[in-house]
C-alpha cells in the first residue's frame, strides 16, 4: 500500500464509476447524520480524521458522498480526502458483509498459525481479505493486532471474540453462520 | 464531582473517600480488560453483581471492575480482598459460590484457584503464583486495584498527588532534573533518555509548546499501552500534567489506536472526570497552571509510531515522516516544540516525583533503570502481561515467569522488539533485558512484546511474517523502504517456497545493509532486523530451505507433506470426515492414509486430532 504517489488514475476512476452503492439502504439508520458528524468541526481541516472515524463507526464505510460532503465540510480538497481515507486502515471504501471475520495475524497469532486461519477462511469463502463474498452475507478482514495476543490465535466475528482458534473451529463457525442465515430467511 | 480549587481540597477530599470507604468489609475485584472480555468477563461481571444484591451485600462489599491483571490466559480473573484470593477461569455459573462462600464465610473455593502446569500444585493467594512472584508490578499492581472509570478509586488509591508536590513547590527546571537523574528512558522502542528529551523542549523557542501521549501501539504482539491506558487512564493523564509543567505546555494530545475501543472509552470518561474535578483546564487546583487535553484516535497506520508522522496524523493528514534533522522537540506538531512520549514512560512520571528519582534507578540495570512492561505470549505455558526490573535475563521471564515450552516442545528462541527487533536463540538467554545488552545481540527491548518461538517456529517465516508487514505498512515515502523491502520480501517468499538459491543469502544481507544505512524514518532503518537477526543467529535453517528444499520446523507449505502416524492413528475418522478435500482414507479403527496429491495442507485434520497421529515432515 504505497500512497506516496496518490494513484490519481485510481482516484478518477474510483470517482467516476457509476456504480450505485446500492446497498446503502441495507444499512440500518445511522444513529448520527453527518450535518451532526460535521457539527462543531466545521472549517478545521486537522479534524478530518476524527470526522473519517465517527462516519466509518456510523455507516460501515466512507461511501463517495460522504467524501464529498466531508471536503466542503471541512474545507478540504476531495483528492486530500481520498488521500487519507485510503492510507488508514481504519477506513473502509466499500461497505462490509452481514457476518465480518477479522482475522488477527499480530506475531502472537502467527506462530501460533493464524495463517491456516487466514486460509481457511479465504478457501471457505472465497473472496481475499477486504472482500465480500457477492451474497453480501460474508467479509474477511485482516487486522495486525487486537491485543489480546495472549489468548490468539483470534478470530473475531462482528462484536464476538473467538480466541485459541483452530481451522476445524473456524470451518465450523463460518457454517453456524451459513445456517443461521438461511433460518433466518425461512422464518421471513 | 465538584471542582477542585485548590491542594488542601483535594488532600480533604482523599480523606473523606477513604473514611467512607471505611465500612467496606470486603472487595471483589473483577478483570474487564480486553483479554478477559475475550473470555466473556462482562457475564461474570453481571453474575456477581446480581448475586451481591442478592444477598443484600451492596454497602458491605465493593465490586470493582478493574483493567488488565496481566494473566490473560487464565481470565476471566477475580482477587478478593482481604486475603488476596486469585480465581481463575470463572464462569458466570459460579458466582453464586463466590459470594455465598468467600465473600460471606471466608472459605476459599479450590476448584477456582490456579493451578501451576509446570509442578501441578495451586495457589491460593495471587502473590504465591510463579507467574507473579518474580515480577516486580509497579505499574500493573495499581492497574489491579482501581476501576478505570472511578476517578475517586484513583484519588483514593494516592492518586494525583505527586501533581500537587509539583505545583505546590517544584520549579520546571527541578521536575526534569528529577526526572534525568531518575535515567528514565522512553519505553515505546527508541530509549532516548526522558529528562533530556524534557529540557531540550523546554529550552526550544516558542510560547506553544505541546505534549503527545503515544497510544498508537501499532506492534503486533504487544500490548502493555493498551492495558495501562485502558486500566489506569488518570495515571497517565497526571503524567502528561507533569511533563506539560515541567516543559511549559498548555495543550496536550492523546493519539490513542482505534482498534482499542476499551482504551479510547476509558481515556474519554477520565477526560471528563478531570475537567470536572476542575484537575484539567484552566488554573489546575487554583494554580496558575492550565493545561488541557485531547483525545484523538489513530487511524491504524503503523508508521504513525514514528514521531513526525503521527504529528502529521495529528494535524489532520496521511501519516508520512519528514526526515529529522531539526528534533520534534524544536519543531514538532504545527512546527511547534513538541515533547512525545510513550504511555508508560508518561505513567513513570507521578511515581519517580512521589518516590524520588534514587527510588526509581535503584531499580533497573546499569544503563537502563526501573521497571519495563512485557507482553510475554506465543508458543508457551503461561502468556500474558509481565512487569520486571530492567535488566532481568530473559531466561527468567521465559522459564520462569512463562513456565516454558507448552507440550514438552523445545523452545528456540525469542522475538523482542517486534518488526524492528530481532530474534534471539536459546544460548543468548542469559541476556539481561535493557536496552543496550539487546541492541548489541541484534534486537532491541524496542516497546516490550516477547514472543517465544519453539521447534514448530520457522525461522525463516518469521522473517517473512515480518517483511510482509512491514511491506503493507510501508508508506512509500522513501525509495530504500519501499523498494528494498518488497525485494527483501520476494527473495525470502522464494526461498520459502522452494526457488531459493544458495546465492540468495548473501544477496538479502547486501540488500537488508542498504536499507537500514538508507531509509528516511525508523520504520524503514529497522526494516531488515528481522532478517539480520534470524540470518545471524538461524542460518541453517535457511540453508536447509535452499539446498535441501525442507522446512525443518514444518510450517512452510510448499515443503511439506502431510502424514498420518499409523501407530497412532486409532481410525476414530474425524479427520476423514473434516477433510474438505477428500484426501484422507481409510477404514473404521484402521489407521488412515493421506494422499498427498488431493492434501491442501490446511491444517484441519491436525487441528481436529486428538491422537496427535498427524505429523509434518
Amino acid at each position: 500500500m504505497h500512497f506516496f504517489r496518490i494513484h490519481i488514475v485510481e482516484f478518477i476512476r474510483y470517482f467516476k464509476s457509476s456504480q450505485a452503492d446500492s446497498r446503502l439502504e441495507e444499512v440500518n439508520m445511522p444513529p448520527q447524520t453527518l450535518d451532526q458528524i460535521l457539527e462543531g468541526r466545521r472549517s478545521q481541516p486537522n479534524q478530518l480524521i476524527e470526522v473519517l472515524q465517527d462516519i466509518q463507526k456510523n455507516y460501515g464505510y466512507i461511501s463517495k458522498e460522504a467524501m464529498q460532503a466531508v471536503s466542503q465540510g471541512l474545507g478540504v480538497p476531495v483528492i486530500e480526502v481520498y488521500r487519507v481515507a485510503s492510507f488508514y486502515k481504519a477506513f473502509r471504501l466499500k461497505p462490509f458483509g452481514k457476518y465480518v471475520l477479522t482475522v488477527c495475524m499480530g506475531t502472537a497469532c502467527h506462530v501460533r498459525s493464524a495463517r491456516l486461519l487466514l486460509d481457511q477462511a479465504i478457501g471457505q469463502l472465497g473472496v481475499k481479505p477486504g472482500e465480500v463474498t457477492p451474497d453480501g452475507l460474508f467479509s474477511i478482514e485482516r487486522v495486525n493486532c487486537l491485543g489480546a495476543c495472549a489468548m490468539g490465535p483470534i478470530v473475531v466475528e462482528n462484536r464476538s471474540y473467538h480466541h485459541h482458534m483452530t481451522p476445524g473451529k473456524l470451518r465450523k463457525l463460518i457454517e453456524t453462520l451459513r445456517r443461521q442465515k438461511t433460518e433466518e430467511n425461512q422464518n421471513v | 464531582m465538584s471542582r477542585l480549587n485548590s491542594a488542601r481540597e483535594l488532600k480533604h477530599l482523599r480523606e473523606r473517600l477513604r473514611e467512607q470507604r471505611q465500612s467496606i468489609i470486603t472487595t471483589v475485584m473483577i478483570c474487564g480488560g480486553t483479554g478477559c472480555q475475550a473470555s466473556r468477563s462482562q457475564a461474570v461481571i453481571d453474575a456477581v453483581g446480581d448475586e451481591l444484591s442478592r444477598q443484600g451485600l451492596d454497602n458491605s462489599v465493593r465490586l470493582c471492575v478493574t483493567g488488565c491483571h496481566g494473566f490473560c490466559e487464565q481470565g476471566p480473573v477475580i482477587i478478593i480482598e482481604p486475603g488476596n484470593i486469585f480465581y481463575c477461569q470463572v464462569s458466570p455459573e459460579d458466582a453464586f459460590e463466590i459470594v455465598y462462600q468467600t465473600v460471606m464465610k471466608g472459605e476459599v473455593i479450590e476448584q477456582l484457584l490456579y493451578r501451576d502446569p509446570v509442578s501441578g500444585k495451586s495457589f491460593q493467594t495471587q502473590a504465591e503464583i510463579p507467574f507473579y512472584r518474580a515480577q516486580d508490578r509497579q505499574i500493573l499492581s495499581q492497574n489491579c486495584m482501581v476501576d478505570p472509570c472511578s476517578i475517586e478509586d484513583y484519588i483514593v488509591a494516592g492518586g494525583y498527588s505527586a501533581l500537587t508536590k509539583v505545583l505546590g513547590g517544584m520549579m520546571p527546571e527541578e521536575v526534569i532534573k528529577e526526572i534525568k537523574s531518575s535515567g528514565l528512558r522512553g519505553r515505546g522502542g527508541g530509549g532516548f533518555p526522558t529528562g533530556r528529551k524534557w529540557s531540550e523542549c523546554r529550552e526550544a523557542p516558542g510560547d506553544e509548546k505541546y505534549v503527545i501521549c503515544n497510544a498508537d501501539e501499532g506492534d503486533p504482539g504487544a500490548y502493555m499501552d493498551r492495558c495501562v491506558l485502558e486500566g489506569n487512564p488518570h495515571l497517565i493523564l497526571e503524567g502528561m500534567m507533569i511533563g506539560a509543567w515541567a516543559i511549559g505546555a498548555r495543550k496536550g494530545y492523546i493519539y490513542v489506536r482505534n482498534e482499542y475501543p476499551l482504551a479510547v472509552k476509558h481515556s474519554r470518561i477520565a477526560f471528563e472526570q478531570a475537567h470536572e474535578c476542575g484537575l484539567l483546564g484552566d488554573n489546575i487546583l487554583g494554580s496558575p497552571f492550565s493545561f488541557d487535553i485531547e483525545i484523538a484516535r489513530g487511524g491504524g497506520a503503523f508508521v504513525c509510531g514514528e514521531s513526525t508522522a503521527l504529528m502529521a496524523s495529528l494535524e489532520g493528514k496521511v501519516g508520512e515522516p519528514r526526515p529529522k534533522d531539526v528534533h520534534t522537540v524544536v519543531d514538532g506538531l504545527y512546527h511547534k516544540p513538541t515533547t512525545l512520549n510513550n504511555v508508560e514512560t508518561w505513567a513513570n512520571v507521578p511515581s519517580i516525583i512521589l518516590n524520588g528519582s534514587s527510588w526509581f534507578a535503584s531499580k533497573g540495570s546499569r544503563g537502563s533503570k526501573g521497571t519495563k512492561i512485557l507482553a510475554l505470549t506465543g508458543r508457551i505455558k503461561n502468556t500474558g502481561l509481565v512487569e520486571v526490573a530492567m535488566g532481568t535475563p530473559i531466561d527468567t521471564v521465559v522459564f520462569d515467569i512463562g513456565g516454558g515450552a507448552v507440550n514438552g516442545k523445545l523452545i528456540k528462541a525469542v522475538q523482542i522488539g517486534g518488526p524492528s527487533g530481532g530474534c534471539l536463540p536459546v544460548d543468548k538467554f542469559d541476556l539481561p533485558i535493557d536496552f543496550d545488552a539487546l541492541s548489541e545481540a541484534g534486537s532491541m527491548v524496542g516497546s516490550g512484546g516477547m514472543v517465544v518461538m519453539d521447534e514448530e517456529t520457522c525461522m525463516v517465516d518469521v522473517a517473512k511474517y515480518f517483511l510482509t508487514f512491514l511491506q503493507d505498512e510501508s508508506c512509500g515515502k522513501c525509495l530504500p523502504c519501499r523498494v528494498g523491502v518488497d525485494r527483501m520480501l520476494e527473495i525470502i517468499t522464494d526461498i520459502t517456497e522452494g526457488r531459493g538459491k544458495p546465492e540468495q543469502i548473501g544477496l538479502l544481507e547486501e540488500l537488508a545493509d542498504t536499507v537500514s544505512q538508507t531509509a528516511l524514518c525508523g520504520l524503514g532503518k529497522t526494516a531488515p532486523n528481522p532478517v539480520f537477526s534470524t540470518l545471524r543467529y538461524f542460518r541453517p535453517e535457511y540453508e536447509a530451505h535452499i539446498n535441501e528444499k525442507k522446512c525443518p520446523a514444518g510450517v512452510c507449505k510448499a515443503l511439506i507433506t502431510y502424514w498420518i502416524d499409523p501407530d497412532k492413528c486409532t481410525g476414530c475418522r474425524i479427520c476423514l470426515q473434516g477433510c474438505m478435500h477428500k484426501a484422507i482414507t481409510g477404514r473404521k479403527k484402521q489407521a488412515h492414509v493421506i494422499d498427498t496429491q488431493l492434501c491442501d495442507k490446511c491444517g484441519i485434520c491436525r487441528s481436529e486430532c486428538k491422537f496427535d497421529a498427524i505429523r509434518v515432515f
